[in-house]
């Protein structure tokens, strides 16, 4: 027997609509469970006071702070690099056997897993370098993981800038240095902003390669050197140790709703990017 | 000059991790023999006896389980995205995958912990923690990656292939999967095997409902424990032999991610390569 082609394509339209479907409502899902359990627990308090007995009861502070320092610390070095990179990559020099290089490092970089990240920072930055389980241990890992993101978006921020606009900048007698500051990087910004803001956002979730590099204590960190539990891992074990369930979903709204921010952040930047160069 | 030094800084972090990695993992492996430690299933650190065949065959199974789940949901949406909805619909799927992607790995472990768990145990037996739930859990978080690099192959169809099919009589949905998904054959194969790349090393999710029993599952409601686990749970107290077994886990880890990375690389590059020459 043989079906006719219009009701294929009828089932596999349905067929499609319903997986969609589904995704977004697991996404859905996951955000108003954790949010409507943990919400009500979110108070001032909750945000503004230390943990007490291990976490059980009293806020987060110090994971806020810490998971800033962390994150914050990542991101400011791997930004200026990665952007750097990306300016060289197509500003800079031709197509060759250099950038082959370079792309397939950054593309090999990318598909590392967070937990070898971990290993590495654990005994590069951590042993062999003397760090110890540090925010700066831990934000030297994130670098170099949120790097090839950094490169990879800037890099097509810069691309998409329209060649006129060099060759007036070149046309009103710029160098290419100035060019490249003050012509192109400004238009790519939005573009290599929105690559940023996913990146602190891939920090403040990670947990395996914190989990090795910053360690989990549960003071405010003094100084760069200090261990420090971020908000991802305070979650973790939270949950994973039973020790309070409403804490843990408190932290994870928490979590959740800074990740919301920084999505809605990345998409208005990349909606003014494409109005800008358009 | 001094760009160019920062552009290779992807490289030489590449090249670091991979000698500190191997450096650290390797001695082990040479001492039990490479036959023992990735074909034996005793792993009894405090004898000093280290198998980790259990743990490449748990990771094996949850990733061969994910991806079932991640292409299936994954590719279904890239295709209602790309050829089946209206650019304001697109407007709202397109981010809301996108924060899926953006949701920390620990809330997809909880959210699995609080509804998954309970619902396998409850309906289907056994632990609850076990090879499905990991799958079901794993599956969700790689679909993001695939949807997102499906789409890219499935836009860099050009349009006349599909509106010489229409031409010819076929249907929209003839037209998707008689010349649209063969034309893009080669990127979502790449989109694949990178979506293959997240689910092996996923880490902290895998953790909290896969249930770490070293043993070959034999069911998939049987717990299980991934090459990531065991380094993420024994990393905290390891030492000596113990800790350089675990880095040797690293290093099976890594020589794994290397080979997918590198055939999703070697795939889409002559993907790239044959668009040119059309």
């Amino acid at each position: 027997m043989k079906i006719h082609p219009h009701i294929t394509q009828r089932l596999a339209v349905i067929a499609m609509w319903t997986l969609t479907a589904s995704t977004l409502g697991v996404l859905l899902f996951i955000i108003a469970y954790i949010l409507g359990h943990g919400l009500p627990y979110v108070t001032w308090s909750f945000l503004t006071e230390s943990p007490k007995s291990m976490g059980r009861e009293g806020g987060i502070l110090p994971m806020i702070v810490g998971t800033i320092w962390v994150a914050g610390l990542a991101v400011a070095l791997a930004a200026p690099i990665g952007v750097a990179t990306a300016v060289y990559l197509t500003e800079y020099t031709r197509e060759g056997r250099l950038t082959a290089v370079i792309r397939f490092g950054a593309d090999c970089l990318a598909g590392i897993p967070s937990i070898i990240f971990g290993l590495f920072g654990f005994v590069f930055f951590a042993i062999y370098l003397g760090m110890g389980l540090s925010v700066i241990s831990g934000a030297l890992t994130l670098a170099l993981m949120v790097l090839p993101t950094i490169i990879r978006t800037s890099e097509e921020a810069i691309r998409a800038v329209p060649h006129a606009y060099r060759e007036v900048s070149y046309g009103l007698g710029s160098t290419r240095w100035q060019m490249v500051t003050q012509v192109v990087l400004k238009s790519a910004m939005p573009g290599i902003g929105t690559g940023i803001v996913l990146s602190i956002g891939r920090s403040i979730s990670e947990t395996a390669a914190v989990m090795l590099t910053a360690g989990s204590a549960l003071g405010f960190p003094h100084s760069v050197l200090d261990s420090s539990r971020t908000m991802a891992l305070h979650f973790y074990i939270l949950s994973r140790e039973g020790l309070s369930m409403t804490n843990a979903y408190a932290t994870a709204s928490v979590l959740i709703l800074a990740i919301l921010v920084i999505n809605l952040a990345a998409y208005w930047l990349m909606r003014r990017f494409i109005a800008k160069v358009a | 000059m001094l760009l160019m030094l920062t552009a290779l800084s992807a490289i030489s972090g590449l090249a670091l991790i991979t000698g500190f990695i191997f450096k650290e993992g390797l001695p082990i492996i040479a001492k039990v023999g490479l036959g023992d430690f990735i074909g034996s299933s005793d792993w009894y650190p405090s004898e000093g006896r280290f198998g980790i065949l259990p743990m490449i065959a748990g990771s094996l199974e949850v990733t061969a389980g994910a991806m079932v789940i991640g292409v299936l949901f994954g590719l279904g949406c890239a295709v209602l995205l790309v050829d089946f909805v209206p650019p304001r619909a697109v407007s709202i799927i397109k981010p809301s995958i996108e924060l899926l992607a953006g949701i920390p790995s620990v809330v997809y472990g909880f959210m699995g912990v609080v509804i998954l768990v309970p619902f396998i145990r409850d309906y289907l037996g056994g632990p609850g923690l076990s090879v499905l739930a990991a799958s079901i859990v794993l599956g969700i978080m790689v679909l993001p990656t695939v949807t997102s690099i499906s789409v890219d192959a499935l836009q860099a169809v050009p349009r006349a292939y599909r509106e010489g099919s229409i031409a010819l009589g076929a249907t929209e949905w003839q037209t998707t999967h008689m010349v649209v998904l063969k034309a893009a054959r080669s990127g979502i194969v790449a989109a694949v095997i990178l979506g293959m790349g997240r689910a092996v090393g996923e880490t902290m999710a895998v953790i909290m409902v896969a249930g770490n029993t070293i043993a070959v599952p034999h069911s998939i409601l049987a717990p299980v424990r991934t090459l990531t686990s065991n380094i993420a749970l024994e990393m905290g107290y390891a030492s000596g032999d113990h800790r350089q077994a675990l880095f040797a886990t690293g290093v099976t880890l890594f020589v794994i991610i290397m080979i997918l990375n590198t055939v999703a690389l070697t795939v889409s590059r002559r993907r790239g390569r044959r668009a040119q020459g059309q």
